[in-house]
């Protein structure tokens, strides 16, 4: 493939590596926490509890596998990304979340969503998408919500129609 | 042989009740619309669309899978010749001479012979499914609990570790799905595992909401992230749709060949179009008359990986009717459609509901003759599909893909879940690391683990039966083995890797 990355050398230490081998062996400690919990009822056999720590030892020892590659360096090259897309685009899925948990409606909390995604692919005409976003999502609630019977939520907008 | 002939039929007078076809129709139009957009493969075209079929009878929501499914493969490839954005890595190989080809003004002719080298590859794998199937419930019906849970081991390995580029980050994935498969409340106890109080997690992890996140919205994020890095440029399709005489003869035998390739490594617990697909590939250039149009835009090239990627496409639904063992993200998601309805493919699948089993098949036939049809007139209103602008498309996907989740749960929670699977999704794109086997971890993961605590309950809890049954002794060995060859065989190729 497009190798020739004469920056990222082989045998430099990864940070990023680093992090992923330590959110691995933080997640087999969960499993571990949490199976203490359970009971083991099992006459024969195992229990609810072995199969969480067989998991956590597979995730500890790939924990250790990925720190092993992240000290040598080993993993591929990646482009610089651009955060600023991918907070907006975040920020638009809160926005939906926000908007369903406190029964604003299908509409409304698709359309904040459809207009952010829209902004961080680099629209800047935010009217006019806010204008396509409301009818589409009125034309989407309409078709699965009346025409196939979705249950989809209901907001201010949707009494409406 | 003649029981094989009276189901197909019978499933076929399934299949063509008018209704049935209709749903076929909408499969096959929807399947192709959703798929041919640049970035989305077959295995999130069928999550995207699995809300549709929610309101539909089991039989026939799975005939709009079938239609789904293939439209969703044909879709991919429309994008892989014409954008060169192959959805997934099935279709790179078609890329590859595909992108080529229609920027050279063949266009229509890489389209064709990959519309009627699908059509030839699925048909044959189809007859190669009917037959097959049969004969491998067979097999299965004489499976215990401890062979089920050698048998999905097999999978485990193969999906993550044997065929990947790196068997850590690959079974790293198959992890998390296997983490995510413990949660919710533990079947045999009634203990919740992994729910911290959350009484939504109780259920479990929904398949669809972990394959929509970790596609669609994982897809978006990282497209978003590096815009800047990509331009994707569409050729238009120049000149004539139709294949002259000499594509015909260069097309037919690569057609052959890669189905050959195809379905019988799909058939195979090991999971990825992948393989079929590069074999066919190098295979044809071997074998060309014309090994000068190689790199500039061959059309043995197209003809033959995508053959072998519809091949294996069919191929995969072995393993899954017969054993219910999804190998694939898409057949993955197949088996998500069926667990919709309760139903769990397998041999007593095959005994229960003969006609939704045969029915599914005869319509996998049908879908392929529509595709067909359809594909090549319609082929300038798929293109107008590809055209329209990325902002717009992104945000029209995720508005679909969120809507899945608010219509089958409402909640803050599951969108949350949602949100965060993308996040996820995201990240493990960044770095490398597969999807698919993360879904096959979270489906697959709480089967093996209940068939192996029958399989405990049953010996009394003594370990050796795993060894004593010959069936998951063998497939337990080939298990270890396709774990540990990727390792033993870097360690080989460690020399050569520090060549270049």
């Amino acid at each position: 493939m497009t190798s020739g990355d004469s920056t990222q050398s082989p045998r430099r230490v990864d940070p990023a590596g680093l992090v992923i081998a330590a959110l691995l062996a933080g997640l087999a400690a969960v499993l571990v926490w949490d199976a203490r919990g359970l009971q083991s009822v099992a006459m024969y056999g195992m229990g609810p509890e072995a199969m969480p720590i067989v998991v956590a030892t597979g995730l500890a020892l790939l924990a250790i596998g990925n720190f092993i590659n992240a000290l040598r360096g080993n993993l591929p090259a990646r482009e610089s990304a651009d955060p600023v897309p991918v907070l907006l685009i975040l920020v638009g899925l809160a926005l939906l979340i926000a908007v369903i948990g406190f029964g604003g409606g299908f509409i409304l909390a698709t359309s904040a969503l459809f207009v952010t995604t829209s902004a961080a692919f680099g629209r800047r005409a935010i009217l006019v998408d806010s204008i396509i976003a409301l009818v589409m999502s009125t034309l989407i609630y309409l078709v699965f919500d009346r025409l196939l019977t979705l249950s989809l939520p209901a907001g201010p907008l949707e009494r409406l129609l | 042989m003649i029981d094989t002939f009276a189901a197909l039929a019978h499933g076929m007078a399934v299949a063509i009740q008018p209704m049935n076809l209709l749903y076929a129709l909408i499969g096959v139009f929807l399947g192709t619309a959703v798929g041919v957009l640049p970035g989305i493969g077959p295995a999130l075209t069928v999550a995207l669309l699995l809300p549709v079929t929610y309101k539909l009878d089991p039989g026939g929501s799975l005939i709009m899978f079938a239609g789904i499914y293939y439209g969703g493969m044909y879709g991919g490839s429309t994008t892989a010749i014409l954008i060169n954005t192959p959805g997934e890595s099935a279709s790179m190989a078609t890329a590859l001479e595909g992108n080529k080809m229609a920027k050279a003004g063949r266009g229509g002719p890489a389209l064709a012979t990959s519309a009627i080298g699908s059509f030839v590859a699925g048909t044959i794998a189809t007859i190669g499914l009917a037959f097959l199937a049969p004969w491998l419930v067979d097999v299965a019906v004489r499976f215990g609990p401890e062979d089920y849970f050698a048998l999905m081991c097999v999978a485990f390995v193969t999906v993550s570790a044997t065929f990947g580029d790196s068997p850590v980050r690959g079974l790293t994935s198959l992890f998390i799905g296997l983490t995510l498969g413990l949660v919710g409340i533990d079947k045999l106890t009634g203990q919740a595992r992994l729910a911290f109080g959350v009484p939504e997690l109780l259920d479990g992890v929904e398949v669809t909401t972990l394959a929509v996140g970790l596609f669609a919205v994982g897809e978006a994020l990282y497209v978003a992230s590096r815009r800047r890095h990509t331009e994707e440029k569409l050729e238009p399709v120049r000149g004539s749709l139709w294949m002259t005489k000499e594509d015909w003869k260069r097309s037919w035998k690569p057609w052959l060949r890669g189905t050959m390739f195809g379905f019988p490594i799909g058939a195979l617990p090991a999971g990825g179009a992948e393989i079929p697909t590069f074999l066919s590939y190098s295979t044809e250039k071997r074998l060309t008359k014309h090994p000068e149009e190689f790199g500039k835009g061959a059309i043995e090239g197209v003809a033959g990986p995508e053959a072998a990627n519809n091949a294996s496409a069919a191929g995969t639904l072995v393993p899954l009717l017969t054993l219910g063992l999804p190998t694939s993200a898409t057949a993955a998601m197949m088996l998500a459609g069926f667990q919709q309805y309760g139903l769990n493919p397998g041999p007593l699948l095959f005994a229960e509901r003969p006609d939704l089993v045969w029915g599914l098949i005869a319509s996998l036939f049908i879908a392929n003759c529509m595709l067909l049809v359809l594909n090549l007139p319609l082929v300038g209103l798929w293109v107008r599909l590809l055209a329209v602008p990325q902002p717009w498309l992104y945000a029209g996907i995720l508005v679909f893909a969120t809507m899945g989740t608010i219509a089958a749960k409402p909640s803050a929670i599951e969108l949350s879940m949602l949100a965060g699977f993308g996040v996820l999704g995201f990240l493990m794109r960044r770095f490398d690391f597969p999807i698919a086997p993360v879904v096959v971890g979270l489906i697959l993961g709480p089967i093996a683990e209940s068939q192996l605590r029958r399989a405990l309950a049953i010996s009394l809890g003594d370990p050796m039966t795993l060894a004593q049954s010959p069936i998951s002794a063998t497939l337990l060995a080939v298990a270890l083995i396709a774990l540990l060859a990727p390792f033993v065989l870097k360690g080989l190729g460690r020399f050569k890797a520090n060549e270049d």
